[in-house]
């Protein structure tokens, strides 16, 4: 089987499984909340929740310097640690603190393959101890906004054509149908998608037991809509975690050279004054 | 301490609400029944509830995910 492009920011639950009282490795777990943390974890993995502590509670941004160096400090991390992130639904808000991980420059940072989801089906080792760590002095590098995309280069990409725009929500979303996953609050004022973009969902991406699909099977899901290494791509959805998922997969599993995370996704575009909206299915690609 | 334990029963099945389909996902750790709904496309969680059986679980789930897709509002398009 071909390789992914990048291996080693990849861990399967049996490398994880030996690994649990390796001191130069995390684990951390972040979900949609931490309930399911505290119902039964990793044993030694800490929890770190998406939505307070891993963004600015204050304005809409990702977390500031600082506040990600306390984070990593509270967490015993130093900058030669391995932190193996993982999560419930395929590792959607995993991705999402790979991505700030990244942006911060730390070295060592893989996906546990699977996430909480193959970790659990497996029978695998579970504690509702909550551990801590000898805190360290983490120091970040500055921020690698090479990795993110603002509005102003997704609008230039648009009007000049110079990249390939995927959006990675449901195909309701995409069209326009609905303004927000089924059974969530809507949180944007118009429906639909920008201009040009593929509609690839980002769970297309794994399989049924949580891990990613093959190297082959991922070109083939993305190639058929025109996402490749030939121009440069920008991922979105609707606040920005899912398309980190999606921005992982094309960067690190494919490969591409330049692809970055639009987080501002569709709630900044969608409640845009004035700005063009495509809504229904997309045009066959190449169109 | 705690002592280790492990997930015992992992199952999904998915079922439909108000035309979405839902997927269930159940399991057990220890003597608590977990029961996660969730809307399988985009897979976003919907409920994640803990009982003392697998069958109130399962309906504590059911109950929030119905009350909370049922404010889905589908438009033409």
């Amino acid at each position: 089987m071909a390789q992914y492009a990048h291996p080693e920011v990849l861990v399967e639950t049996d490398w994880l499984a030996e690994k649990l009282s390796d001191p130069s490795i995390r684990a951390v777990e972040v979900d949609v909340d931490t309930a399911a943390y505290d119902l039964g974890h990793i044993p030694g993995a800490v929890a770190w929740a998406w939505n307070t502590q891993l963004c600015d509670t204050v304005r809409r941004d990702i977390l500031p310097k600082q506040e990600l160096e306390a984070l990593l400090s509270k967490s015993g991390i130093s900058p030669s640690t391995t932190i193996v992130l993982y999560g419930d639904n395929n590792n959607w808000f995993a991705a999402w603190a790979f991505w700030q991980l990244k942006i911060y420059g730390h070295k060592d940072v893989r996906i546990l393959n699977g996430g909480r989801k193959k970790w659990l089906s497996e029978g695998r080792e579970l504690t509702q101890e909550t551990v801590s760590y000898r805190a360290t002095s983490y120091q970040a590098r500055e921020a690698d906004l090479s990795l993110r995309a603002f509005l102003p280069q997704v609008q230039d990409a648009v009007r000049n054509k110079t990249a390939s725009l995927v959006d990675v929500r449901s195909p309701q979303e995409f069209t326009g149908e609905i303004l927000a996953p089924p059974g969530l609050p809507e949180t944007c004022q118009r429906g639909g998608h920008i201009p040009g973009a593929r509609n690839v969902p980002w769970g297309k991406a794994c399989n049924e037991d949580g891990s990613f699909k093959t190297l082959d099977e991922l070109k083939t899901l993305y190639g058929a809509e025109g996402v490749n290494a030939s121009r440069p791509t920008i991922a979105y959805c609707r606040i920005g975690e899912r398309s980190s998922h999606t921005w992982f997969v094309l960067k690190y599993l494919l490969g591409l050279p330049d692809v970055v995370n639009y987080d501002g996704s569709w709630t900044e575009w969608g409640n845009l004054v004035g700005a063009p909206v495509e809504r229904g299915a997309a045009q066959a690609a190449g169109a | 301490m705690s002592s280790p334990t492990l997930a015992q029963g992992f199952e999904e099945r998915v079922v439909e609400i108000d035309g979405w389909p839902v997927r269930l996902t159940s399991y057990r750790i220890g003597d608590k029944f977990i029961c996660q709904a969730d809307n399988v496309s985009p897979g976003a969680c919907l409920a994640r509830m803990s009982a003392e059986s697998a069958s109130e679980a399962e309906s504590q789930a059911l109950s929030k995910a119905r009350h909370l897709l049922g404010k889905t509002k589908r438009r033409e398009v």
